[in-house]
């Protein structure tokens, strides 16, 4: 490439796009069609996108740049993004990577998709996902799996792996996503992205459908924690129609992103560098530590004892949830409905048998069965109590260090197929990033790195409401390293 | 043997809140199927329920009247089972921490006396949609206009010792709920229904008896005829040899009998956990001061009240304060006349009651105001017109013939105090009655009434009564 010339609009960040647009360079439109030709191009081949909203898309760009010739635009207005399929949009299928909901038009907007349309941003699609966000490689979706752009046989990680796979082949410069065990930071770990996942409340849930209530939450998903900071000061914020949602101001988030490093005190968990964690990616946290402590941050090792509980306590709560969650897909009022049902019992039966995939169901199935007279107390009460114990243990934690690193996900991407029928080691590659959605802190995925031709996330954990530091400490690492710059060859 | 019946109600009260219970949806009863449901009524995907602080402060309007401790904190939970009416495949509902606990409710007893009666809890929970059989030829419609309806569900212990006491419980906790202004009362619409478990032991057991729960009752009758039946068909069972299992049952007011609905094993369980997209209800000291000082003055309260400002009887003053606007209207003809509280609750209670009952009007809708019947009874006071004739002149007002002094003068109804007036028509009668005369002055004193009678009539009702006794007495003597 000719460092002269200026980069193709794709290459670019949202950051750069907003200062493009800003200077005239190239209009939301023309940025927009740029997008939405990289999409028809790639999207057989990734499978990133369920629905393409190319005449919405450009319509919504034309009016961005009516809006910036009348002095109106503000920093996202007119960049194109893409919408995980969990979230509800007006008027757009949205499907939730289901056949329940293939045919579901969603009659309102969520509050994100709304934050972010008032914002002047840009609707590409909505991407391809697990289904009802259930996995952690994106082959549970009803719409086929998505690939990692970085090697086609790959998983992108899950369940965001559409605005992931989408993101990391530039056929978007951001994306949403949603994140219950760990669903926004192991994709983007997997696809060599940054994504981050707010503090539980910082982000409305309306309209956004809920798979385990009090683990779910929405975050950005884009090439650089600058790209985070500029989308989540837009989704972030009280909103009256989520009860959980907390009433507290939003920082300038990217204001905070430069501040310096020096002093900051970064714990390292042992237990997230012990058996299971591939020394390939652990090598790569370290090259990361590294360079931190040359950036003048200390890293020390710390404990969280009860690491170890995070999976079984997660896979109690979050299915008991989901069983109760997903009853409203009963064939009734929307969704799939089975053909000539017999009687009541035969609709609900058949509709949901036919409409819901394996993972789905066998969620289904194990927390209603958590939640039954006589096991409550030993599974769903006993799991909430650990919930306890580990947000004990980060409290602890950060009375020491200022934030928490380590890896995001113990391997870099598996191939397609490779642990489809093996839920337990799928499962356990959330290990590092469940506990965090279990305390309700937020958490946050950058490349560090590669093995071989995937990529390697570091995650960092920090406080409650400490999205501001997450993305500063994110943000200094890639002004000092090009991870997040590596393109995948085939979609450069 | 003797038998001893144990009763406990689950009475569900349906707020009177203008919006839903986790929506901003209408409650109004009756409009066209689904057209007070909105998104978050129908469980579309991804919505979620924000708590009415009204049901809230209702719910804790119930707790103060009765009593009853309000839970500081409280949690609503997710009682899960399938039904087309149930839009999530969840109801809210509290269940373990309920936020009104341990009130008390006193009950009128048919001998005169009076028994406490406990209430265990009251807790909130929204209600299920309708499914409409009926006109969709072997489908079922589902209309959700009252899906998320709020209801308290207020929860007696087993106190109760007949069907008699029930319906007294009942009764009480309707007028109550009505008084607070929480819920419309309307029974027929289902705003006030009731489930009843009932048991029966042998008499000086203190173990309790298995019970049956007989469902969806939604009238005193019922609740009380219910209950009858199956009072008699436990012990008869028991008597023969069988055993009483639990089970839901229900009445069927047509056969007057209770039918099994489902037993205990075919249960649902139900699954309850805290409901995620909820947090736990937190109230202050604040906010229950604030509720407490909106309290109206409750209905023993005040009937204590208008029987020693009023001097009224215990009956009186219970019919009087049956209702608030009853009560109210009461007092406002006593203020507008002035005084004569007795006379005043003569004829609230009486012609004044008829008339509303006949014509099935409530108070609001009467054509009499309060104004209008103090107007009416101070012409009984100033001797205007009698009692008797003042209740064609009530008839005149009710119709809207026009005010109390415009009928008495346009039918002439004005009374005659006029002594040789009075005296002119006794003369009359007498001269006309020389066989009643002749009898009465021979010791039939019994004809003293023939005499009043013709006078009476004679002036068309209009000669003052106590002038006529006097005269006439004084003429039969000769």
């Amino acid at each position: 490439m000719n460092p002269s010339a200026p980069a193709a609009m794709h290459e670019q960040t949202i950051a750069q796009l907003s200062a493009g647009l800003a200077a005239g360079q190239f209009s939301s439109a023309e940025l927009t069609r740029a997008f939405l030709e990289r999409i028809e191009r790639s999207n057989p081949q990734l499978n990133a996108f369920i629905t393409i909203t190319a005449a919405s898309a450009l319509a919504q760009a034309q009016a961005a740049d009516v809006r910036r010739r009348q002095g109106q635009a503000g920093p996202l207005t007119g960049i194109p993004i893409a919408h995980k399929d969990i979230f509800c949009t007006h008027g757009v299928r949205t499907s939730c990577g289901s056949r329940m909901l293939d045919r579901f038009i969603a009659p309102y907007d969520a509050t994100v998709v709304e934050r972010l349309n008032t914002a002047g941003a840009v609707m590409l699609g909505k991407t391809n996902m697990d289904e009802f966000a259930m996995g952690s490689s994106n082959e549970t979706s009803f719409y086929g799996p998505v690939r990692n752009p970085w090697d086609l046989n790959a998983v992108p990680g899950g369940s965001s792996g559409g605005s992931a796979a989408a993101v990391a082949a530039r056929l978007a410069p951001g994306a949403t996503g949603t994140d219950t065990g760990g669903s926004i930071r192991q994709p983007a770990a997997l696809c060599g992205i940054t994504g981050i996942k707010p503090t539980y409340g910082r982000v409305s849930r309306w309209g956004m459908i809920a798979y385990a209530s009090s683990l779910d939450q929405g975050g950005p998903m884009a090439r650089t924690a600058e790209d985070c900071a500029l989308l989540l000061a837009t989704m972030a914020g009280f909103d009256p129609r989520d009860s959980t949602c907390v009433d507290r101001p939003v920082p300038d988030y990217v204001a905070g992103l430069n501040q310096p490093l020096a002093g900051l005190k970064i714990g390292l968990p042992k237990e997230y560098f012990g058996e299971g964690l591939d020394s390939a990616v652990a090598q790569v946290v370290e090259a990361a530590m590294a360079e931190y402590r040359t950036l003048g941050a200390e890293t020390v090792e710390i404990s969280l004892p009860n690491s170890q509980l995070a999976i079984p306590a997660y896979y109690v709560v979050a299915p008991a949830e989901c069983s109760s969650n997903l009853a409203r897909f009963d064939g009734v009022r929307y969704g799939h409905r089975c053909e000539n049902p017999k009687d009541l019992l035969d609709l609900y039966t058949r509709s949901r048998a036919e409409g819901f995939g394996a993972e789905v169901q066998r969620r289904i199935l194990v927390g209603a069965f958590a939640l039954s007279a006589g096991y409550y107390d030993a599974y769903y009460l006993k799991a909430q109590q650990i919930r306890r114990l580990i947000s004990n243990d980060f409290h602890r934690a950060f009375e020491q260090v200022d934030v928490i690193a380590g890896p995001t996900s113990p391997t870099v991407a598996f191939n397609l197929g490779e642990k489809v029928d093996d839920p337990i080691t799928m499962y356990l590659s959330d290990i590092y990033t469940i506990a965090v959605n279990l305390a309700g802190l937020p958490g946050l995925s950058l490349p560090a790195g590669f093995v071989g031709q995937r990529p390697v996330g570091l995650q960092l954990i920090g406080n409650y409401f400490a999205e501001e530091r997450l993305l500063n400490v994110a943000h200094r690492y890639q002004q000092a390293t090009n991870w997040h710059q590596r393109t995948p060859a085939a979609f450069a | 043997m003797e038998w001893e019946t144990v009763i406990g109600l689950e009475i569900h009260a349906q707020l009177a809140t203008k919006s839903k219970i986790f929506s901003a949806a209408a409650t109004a009863y009756g409009a066209e199927p689904n057209t007070q449901a909105c998104a978050i009524d129908l469980g579309m995907p991804g919505v979620l329920p924000v708590l009415n602080r009204e049901a809230v402060r209702m719910a804790a309007m119930l707790g103060l009247a009765i009593g009853a401790q309000i839970a500081r904190r409280s949690v609503f939970a997710r009682k899960n089972y399938f039904y087309p009416d149930l839009p999530k495949g969840y109801q809210i509902s509290q269940y373990e921490l309920p936020v009104v606990e341990k009130g008390e409710l006193i009950i009128d007893l048919e001998d005169g006396s009076s028994k406490v009666i406990g209430i265990t809890r009251a807790h909130l929970e929204e209600d299920a949609g309708k499914s409409l059989h009926e006109d969709f030829h072997g489908q079922s419609g589902i209309d959700l206009n009252r899906a998320g309806t709020p209801l308290l569900e207020i929860v007696s212990e087993p106190d109760l010792r007949s069907a008699k006491e029930a319906v007294a419980y009942m009764k009480k906790l309707h007028q109550m709920v009505v008084y607070l202004g929480i819920c419309d009362g309307n029974m027929q619409e289902g705003s006030f229904r009731c489930d009843a478990n009932v048991s029966v032991r042998p008499k000086n057991q203190s173990q309790f008896g298995t019970r049956a729960e007989i469902k969806n009752l939604n009238s005193f009758r019922f609740v009380e005829r219910a209950i009858e039946f199956e009072i008699e068909r436990q012990i008869d069972l028991i008597e023969s040899g069988g055993k009483v299992v639990q089970e839901t049952r229900l009445y069927d007011p047509d056969k007057g009998e209770t039918r099994p609905m489902r037993s205990k094993e075919e249960a649902n369980d139900y699954r309850y956990f805290p409901d995620p997209d909820l947090l736990p209800l937190i109230v202050d000291e604040a906010f229950i001061e604030t509720v407490r000082a909106s309290l109206p003055e409750l209905p023993d309260v005040k009937k204590q009240r208008f029987m020693t400002q009023y001097g009224l009887s215990s009956y009186d003053a219970g019919v009087l304060t049956a209702s608030r606007p009853l009560s109210d209207y009461y007092e406002a003809v006593v203020a507008a006349l002035g005084g004569e509280p007795k006379l005043c609750a003569n004829w609230v209670m009486g012609d004044f009651s008829a008339f509303l009952n006949k014509d099935g009007k409530d108070i609001a809708d009467s054509p009499v105001n309060a104004a209008q019947l103090a107007g009416l009874l101070r012409r009984i006071q100033d001797r205007t017109i009698s009692g008797k004739i003042a209740k064609d002149v009530f008839e005149a007002l009710w119709v809207g013939e026009g005010d109390t002094d415009a009928i008495i003068e346009k039918r002439g109804l004005r009374q005659i105090t006029d002594t040789s007036a009075i005296e002119k028509v006794i003369d009359d009668v007498i001269a006309a009655s020389p066989e009643q005369l002749a009898q009465y002055r021979a010791g039939k004193d019994k004809l003293f009434g023939f005499f009043v009678g013709q006078v009476m009539k004679l002036s068309k009702g209009k000669a003052n009564p106590q002038q006529v006794n006097e005269l006439l007495i004084e003429k039969l003597k000769g």
